[in-house]
C-alpha cells in the first residue's frame, strides 16, 4: 500500500513578528518547522503501517521553496521512506486552491496512493482548506478533524477512524482511499529521531519536481492559478497595555470585581 | 469540471443517464458533451464511463460574473434547529446584500429542516432553498457539497457565507475545490470594496496564529466565499411570521456519493460545554495547581453565570475533557468577559481568546505574556485571589 502525507514547512509562530510599517511577516531569523499538525499526521501513518501486514511506502510530499527539503529531511528521519518537494518560482503566491492544485499534479505524476493524510491546518495560513480541497481535485471524500485511525482493513478497502465534530466526537467508517487531515490528540508525543535515523535517512530518496514535471501550463499555478488575493496584510490592533495591578491579592480582587460591575456582568 | 476525449468516446450515453443535473448530452455526431455551467463536477460520469473517455479538468470558475447576484447564508442545523451562527451571518448578510442591491436568502438541507427554513425568514432572508430528505439526516461531506454544488450552478450567488464551524470548515472547501472557487477562511470582518466599477466582497481575516490581519477579494470567481467565525457579526432580533418564499429542490445522491457512513456517536467523551456561545469564560491553565482547584473556577462562573474553559495542558492531564480547551487546537472563543487563571498565555492559547471584549489575567508571573493581551492584569496568586473575589461576589447576593 501506498500512503501519502502532505507536509508543510511553516515559521514558528511562537517567535513571528510583524513589520509594522511594511505588514507583513519578518521571516528573518525565525526558525522554520515541519507544520506540527503534519507531524502527528505522518506519526499516525507510522503508527498505521507497522500494525499492517501489507508492505507500505510512506511518502511525505511538500510544495515550497528549495529550503522547504529540510522538513521533508525531518519526515525521511521520522520514518517517511520517500520525500518529493514540488518547488518552482511559478507555484509561488498560491491561495489554497493553486496549492492543492500544485499537489494533485505531483499525485498524478506520483501515480496515486491509497491514503491520504495532511495535517488539519497549517500554523501560518491556518485556513485548514488545502486537504478537502486536494480531496475534491482527487475526485476523494474527505474527513477533517481526524484525532485517530482506529481500524484499517485494506483487504475490504475502508477504515474506521475518530472524527470531531461540533458536537462532540464521533466513530467513521470510509471507503479507501480517502484524504484525512489530522488534528493533533492532547496526548500526542512526537517520535525524535535518533542519530542512527538521521544517518539512514541519507540514503532514502528525496526528489524535487519543477512546474516542467508536472505538466500543465504556467497560468494554472501559483499565484496566476490563485482566486484568492491577498491585498493587503497589516498587524492586528493593538489594544494597548491594559491596566497591571500588583498589591494585595484582596485589593486585587476589588479591581476585578470593581470591572465586572463595570461591564455589567455582575449586579450592583 | 470534466474533460471528454472525444476519440475515445463511443456514444453510450451511459454519462447522459448518471449525470443528476443533465449537463450532459450527445451532440449531433453521437459524442457526449457538457455544459459548463451546469456541471457540479461531481464525477459520477468518471466512474461509469466504460472507454475511460471522462476524466477531471481541474479549473476555475471563470466567466462573466454580471451573472451572478443574490447573497447567500448557509444556515447550519443540528437535529434540524438552526444554529445560532446562521442568524449571526444574516444579520451581517443583509448589510451586504442592501450594498450590492441584492436578495439576501438562507440555504438550508437535512432530512427535516421546514422549521429552520422559516426561521431563517424570521432573521431576515427573503428566499430560502431547502434540500430535504433522509440521507440528509447526518451531515456528510459528499451528499452536502453536492447538493450545495448544484444549488450554486443553478440559482449563480454572488457570495455565499458559511460559519466557520467544523462542518463549515469541512463543507465550504469542499464545494470550493469542486466548483473551482476561492474561499477565505475563518473571517472576521466582511465589507464592500469597488475595484473598476465592481463592488466586491472584502474580506478579513487573521493569519498566522493572529499575528497578522489579511484582506482578501476573489474578483474572478463567482460566487466569493467565505468561512466565518461563529460569534463575530451579532444576531439580529427574530421577527414573527416572515414567510419567506421556499424554494424546495430535490437533489438525487447517487450512491457513489456514500463512500462515508457515520458509525456512532464516540461515548466517554462529553458533549459541547458552550465555551464557543458563553458570555463569561473563567478559564484555567497549569497554574490552578490540581484538579480539585478547578472547583474555585467552576464557583466563579456559577457565580457570573459563566462557563469553564482552560488551556491544552489541563486536557492533557485528563482534569477537563476536550471540549473546554481554548486555542489553536481547541475552541475560538468570542465572550465578553475572559477570565484567565494561572495561564502563562502561549501565542497558541492566546489566538483563541483574541475576539473576546474584555480579558483579566491573574498570573503570580509579573512577566507572564497573557498580560499582554489583558485589559486588567493582577499579578498574585490565584488561590488568594479568587477566594476574595468570590466573597466579595458572594456578599453581593446577600448570601
Ligand atoms: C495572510 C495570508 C492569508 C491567507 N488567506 C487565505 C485564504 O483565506 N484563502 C486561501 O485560499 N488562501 C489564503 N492564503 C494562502 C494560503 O496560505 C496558501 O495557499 C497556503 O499555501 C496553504 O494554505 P494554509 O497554509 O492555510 O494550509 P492549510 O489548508 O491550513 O493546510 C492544511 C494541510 O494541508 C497540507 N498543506 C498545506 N500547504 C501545503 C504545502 N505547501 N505542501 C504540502 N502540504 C500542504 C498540510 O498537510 C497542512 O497541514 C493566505 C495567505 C496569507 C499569507
Ligand atoms: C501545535 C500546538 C497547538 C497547541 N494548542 C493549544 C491550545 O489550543 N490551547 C492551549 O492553551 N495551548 C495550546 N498549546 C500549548 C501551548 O503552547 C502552551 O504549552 C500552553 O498553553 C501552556 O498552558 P498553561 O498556560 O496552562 O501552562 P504554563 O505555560 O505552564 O503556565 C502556567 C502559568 O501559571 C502561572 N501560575 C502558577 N501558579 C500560579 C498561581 N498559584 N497563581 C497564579 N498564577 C500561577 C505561572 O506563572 C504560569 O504563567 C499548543 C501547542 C502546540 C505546539
Amino acid at each position: 500500500m501506498d500512503f501519502l502525507v502532505f507536509i508543510k514547512q511553516v515559521p514558528d509562530t511562537d517567535e513571528v513578528k510583524v513589520d509594522e510599517e511594511s505588514g507583513t511577516i519578518i521571516r528573518e531569523g525565525v526558525p522554520s518547522i515541519l507544520n506540527p499538525f503534519d507531524e502527528y499526521a505522518l506519526n499516525l501513518a507510522l503508527r498505521l503501517k507497522e500494525g499492517m501486514e501489507d508492505e507500505v511506502n510512506i511518502t511525505a510530499m511538500s510544495m515550497g521553496p528549495p529550503q522547504a527539503k529540510d522538513a521533508l529531511k525531518k519526515c525521511l528521519a521520522i520514518g517517511a521512506d520517500r520525500g518529493i518537494l514540488l518547488s518552482d518560482k511559478v507555484f509561488g503566491g498560491a491561495d489554497t486552491w493553486a496549492t492543492s492544485f500544485t499537489l494533485f499534479k505531483g499525485v498524478e505524476k506520483m501515480g496515486g496512493a491509497d491514503l491520504y493524510f495532511s495535517g488539519q491546518e497549517a500554523t501560518d495560513g491556518n485556513t485548514a482548506q488545502v486537504g478537502p480541497e486536494l480531496a475534491s481535485h482527487l475526485n476523494l471524500s474527505s474527513m477533517t478533524y481526524v484525532e485517530d485511525v482506529l481500524d484499517i482493513n485494506p483487504k475490504e478497502g475502508y477504515l474506521t477512524a475518530k472524527k470531531e465534530t461540533d458536537e462532540g466526537f464521533i466513530k467513521l467508517k470510509s471507503e479507501l482511499p480517502v484524504v484525512l487531515s489530522c488534528m493533533t490528540p492532547p496526548d500526542f508525543e512526537p517520535k525524535i529521531p535518533g542519530v542512527k535515523e538521521i544517518m539512514k535517512a541519507k540514503n532514502k530518496p528525496l526528489d524535487t519536481w519543477n512546474h516542467d514535471d508536472l505538466g500543465g501550463t504556467e497560468e494554472e499555478y501559483g499565484l496566476e492559478g490563485s482566486e484568492s488575493q491577498v491585498i493587503s496584510t497589516y498587524p492586528p490592533p493593538s489594544k494597548g497595555p491594559g491596566e497591571k495591578f500588583e498589591g494585595p491579592a484582596e485589593e486585587g480582587a476589588e479591581k476585578i470585581f470593581a470591572l465586572l460591575k463595570d461591564e455589567g456582568v455582575c449586579d450592583d | 469540471m470534466i474533460k471528454i476525449d472525444r476519440e475515445e468516446c463511443i456514444g453510450c450515453g451511459e454519462c447522459v443517464e448518471v449525470c443528476p443535473v443533465d449537463a450532459l448530452s450527445l451532440d449531433s455526431e453521437e459524442k457526449a458533451v457538457v455544459d459548463e455551467d451546469t456541471c457540479t463536477s461531481c464525477g459520477l460520469c468518471i466512474s461509469t464511463c466504460p472507454t475511460n473517455a471522462i476524466e477531471t479538468k481541474i479549473m476555475a470558475r471563470k466567466g462573466d460574473t454580471s451573472q451572478y447576484s443574490g447573497v447567500w447564508v448557509f444556515g447550519e442545523t443540528n437535529d434540524g434547529n438552526l444554529k445560532e451562527v446562521g442568524p449571526q451571518l444574516l444579520g451581517k448578510g443583509r448589510e451586504l446584500a442592501s450594498e450590492f442591491n441584492d436578495q439576501l436568502s438562507a440555504v438550508v438541507i437535512g432530512s427535516d429542516v421546514k422549521d429552520a427554513a422559516a426561521k431563517c425568514g424570521n432573521y431576515g432572508a427573503e428566499k430560502v432553498y431547502m434540500v430535504e430528505g433522509e440521507e440528509f439526516d447526518q451531515y456528510k461531506t459528499l451528499p452536502f457539497s453536492f447538493a450545495m454544488s448544484q444549488l450554486i450552478s443553478e440559482f449563480k450567488p454572488r457570495v455565499v457565507l458559511y460559519g466557520a464551524t467544523h462542518l463549515g470548515r469541512d463543507l465550504a472547501p469542499s464545494v470550493a475545490g469542486r466548483l473551482g472557487l476561492g474561499l477565505t477562511a475563518d473571517c472576521t470582518g466582511l465589507s464592500i470594496k469597488e475595484e473598476d466599477g465592481e463592488k466586491l466582497l472584502l474580506q478579513t481575516r487573521p493569519a498566522f496564529g493572529g499575528n497578522l490581519i489579511a484582506e482578501i477579494v476573489c474578483p474572478n470567481t463567482r460566487p466569493q466565499m467565505a468561512t466565518v467565525r461563529p460569534n463575530v457579526f451579532s444576531c439580529p432580533e427574530e421577527t414573527e411570521n416572515s414567510q419567506p418564499e421556499i424554494i424546495e429542490r430535490e437533489v438525487d445522491l447517487n450512491p457513489e456519493l456514500f463512500k462515508v457512513e457515520i458509525l456512532e456517536r464516540l461515548s466517554g467523551e462529553e458533549g459541547e460545554v458552550g465555551v464557543e456561545e458563553a458570555d463569561v469564560v473563567i478559564a484555567g491553565g497549569r497554574g490552578v495547581g490540581s484538579e480539585e482547584n478547578f472547583q474555585l473556577l467552576e464557583e466563579l462562573a456559577d457565580a457570573l453565570d459563566g462557563v469553564v474553559g482552560c488551556s491544552r495542558p489541563i486536557v492533557e492531564d485528563g482534569w477537563l475533557s476536550k471540549a473546554h480547551q481554548v486555542g489553536q487546537s481547541g475552541k475560538t472563543v468570542s465572550p465578553k468577559l475572559y477570565i484567565a487563571c494561572g495561564i502563562s498565555g502561549a501565542i497558541q492559547h492566546k489566538v483563541g481568546i483574541r475576539d473576546s471584549d474584555t480579558i483579566i489575567a491573574i498570573n503570580k508571573d509579573p512577566e507572564a505574556p497573557i498580560f499582554d493581551v489583558a485589559d486588567l492584569s493582577v499579578v498574585g496568586d490565584l488561590h488568594e485571589v479568587l477566594p476574595e473575589l468570590l466573597e466579595l461576589l458572594g456578599g453581593e447576593d446577600g448570601s
